[in-house]
């Protein structure tokens, strides 16, 4: 048996090989995107975002809940969580296309992260609740609307 | 000499504080940990009485109590053994956790239907048997038989699961003492099972709480009583070894 992180490892080195997409599965509007330079470009299946529905998505524990692993500038909730790195002037740190990969499925820059893949291909996913099967854990529209509000955090 | 001394005296402390684990207990807030410390506040100590009628229960026409054999209020239980679970036993099929050499006792001796493992009984019972053992250190068994049972609860524990694709040692290894919104991620050990959940208002077995982590992940939870579960229970256990029992904890 390896240890889990020799299969990280591993993985980093084969994805910067070749920095692989998100396989589009046919049907059920899940969307292709693509990654270059450690970044998705294009709106996801071409969609413009609302950055007040972002803000209140990311806050949203039934929603995005950011807040549940980073700090963000919403003073209005009490608790926002120390698991990833706190997210106040991200975009004046990145692109929009470097933010959008980092929703879309952050296992592709860091394969060992925590951070869940908010639109990675479903799939992929392992025993998945039967609830759930086929589905991203947000929405296209709302990965667009995280998009707009992470970009607007200067 | 003097710098190596110093360079000893660093090294040491840090090596020990990795290798050692550390109890959920450790993380909780000082009114929860008063709580659990305290014998009449503590709401955990329901189910220790409820497993406590049960174990001296005999219903009519049956041969035995469980206590007819262990003893009035469970003496002749002796708590190094029962830190050892699970424990690994041929004659019983191989991995036998706590539940299930209960559920064993209950049925050839004391001619019962068998239990569940969800059954509030079977936990209620657990956890006066486990309190019998309170302050025993955990010591379940590596070597032999399981060590390979180990490895494969192990690899379970290291990989990811539902829509939210993540595995237990992300949280309980990777982030510990970090904070997930306003809970603080612990080690995630199950020294202190079955605990009282004060969100849940109940007494929690370990695979319960380990179908709650799984659903929190969108995962297909294992059923209480799947030979994943055990081994996860059983690595979880390992990973925890040496850690006082605290059964019955208190928990958010
Ligand atoms: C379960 C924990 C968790 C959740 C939930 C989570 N993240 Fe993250 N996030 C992380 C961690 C940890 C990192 C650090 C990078 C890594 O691990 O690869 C990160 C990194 C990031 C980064 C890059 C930050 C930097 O400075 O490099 C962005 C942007 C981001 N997350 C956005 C989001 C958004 C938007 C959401 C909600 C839709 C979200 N995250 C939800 C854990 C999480
Ligand atoms: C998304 C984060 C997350 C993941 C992944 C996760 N857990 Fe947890 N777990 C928690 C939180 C939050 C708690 C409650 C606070 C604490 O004790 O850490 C908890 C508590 C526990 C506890 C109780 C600890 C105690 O002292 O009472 C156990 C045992 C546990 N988890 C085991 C597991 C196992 C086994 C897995 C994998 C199947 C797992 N967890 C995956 C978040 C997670």
């Amino acid at each position: 048996m390896r240890p889990w992180w020799i299969d990280s490892i591993l993985c980093a080195a084969l994805s910067s090989i070749a920095p692989s997409g998100g396989a589009a599965p046919g049907g059920d509007g899940y969307c292709a995107w693509e990654v270059q330079d450690f970044a998705i470009d294009q709106p996801l299946c071409g969609l413009r975002g609302d950055p007040a529905r972002g803000r209140a998505l990311a806050a949203d524990s039934h929603g995005g809940n950011c807040l549940a692993c980073h700090q963000m500038p919403i003073d209005e909730e009490a608790f926002h969580g120390t698991v990833g790195p706190p997210l106040h002037g991200i975009g004046a740190r990145y692109s929009e296309g470097q933010i959008r990969l980092r929703i879309v499925d952050e296992q592709q820059i860091n394969p060992m992260t925590i951070m869940p893949g908010f639109y990675s291909d479903p799939a992929k996913a392992n025993r998945m609740a039967g609830e759930y099967w086929g589905k991203t854990f947000l929405t296209a529209q709302q990965v667009e609307d995280l998009v707009t509000y992470l970009v607007s955090l200067k | 000499m003097r710098c190596q001394l110093l360079a000893v005296a660093l090294v040491l402390p840090m090596a020990t504080w990795s290798a050692q684990p550390v109890s959920g207990y450790e993380f909780l807030d000082e009114t929860t940990r008063a709580m659990q410390d305290d014998d009449f506040d503590n709401p955990g100590l329901v189910a220790v009485d409820r497993g406590s009628e049960l174990f001296h229960e005999r219903r009519e026409a049956e041969p035995n109590a469980c206590a007819s054999c262990h003893g009035k209020d469970g003496v002749e239980l002796s708590g190094p053994d029962i830190a050892r679970y699970p424990v690994y036993d041929a004659n019983l099929g191989g991995l036998v956790t706590l539940q299930r050499r209960i559920n064993y006792c209950w049925e050839i001796n004391l001619d019962r239907f068998p239990l569940t493992p969800g059954h509030s009984d079977l936990i209620a019972l657990e956890t006066f048997v486990r309190n019998r053992a309170k302050g025993e250190p955990v010591n379940v068994q590596t070597d032999g038989e399981m060590s390979p049972l180990i490895v494969r609860g192990e690899a379970l524990y290291n990989t990811r699961f539902g829509q939210l694709n993540l595995a237990c040692q992300h949280c309980h290894v990777q982030h510990q003492g970090q904070m997930l919104r306003g809970q603080k991620l612990s080690q995630g050990h199950s020294n202190g099972f079955p605990e009282y959940r004060l969100g849940k208002g109940r007494i929690t077995s370990f695979q319960q709480r380990l179908a709650e982590c799984f659903v929190s992940f969108r995962a297909e939870p294992f059923e209480p009583g799947a030979e994943e579960a055990d081994l996860i229970e059983l690595y979880v256990n390992v990973r925890g070894n040496g850690l006082p029992i605290e059964t019955p904890a208190v928990r958010f």
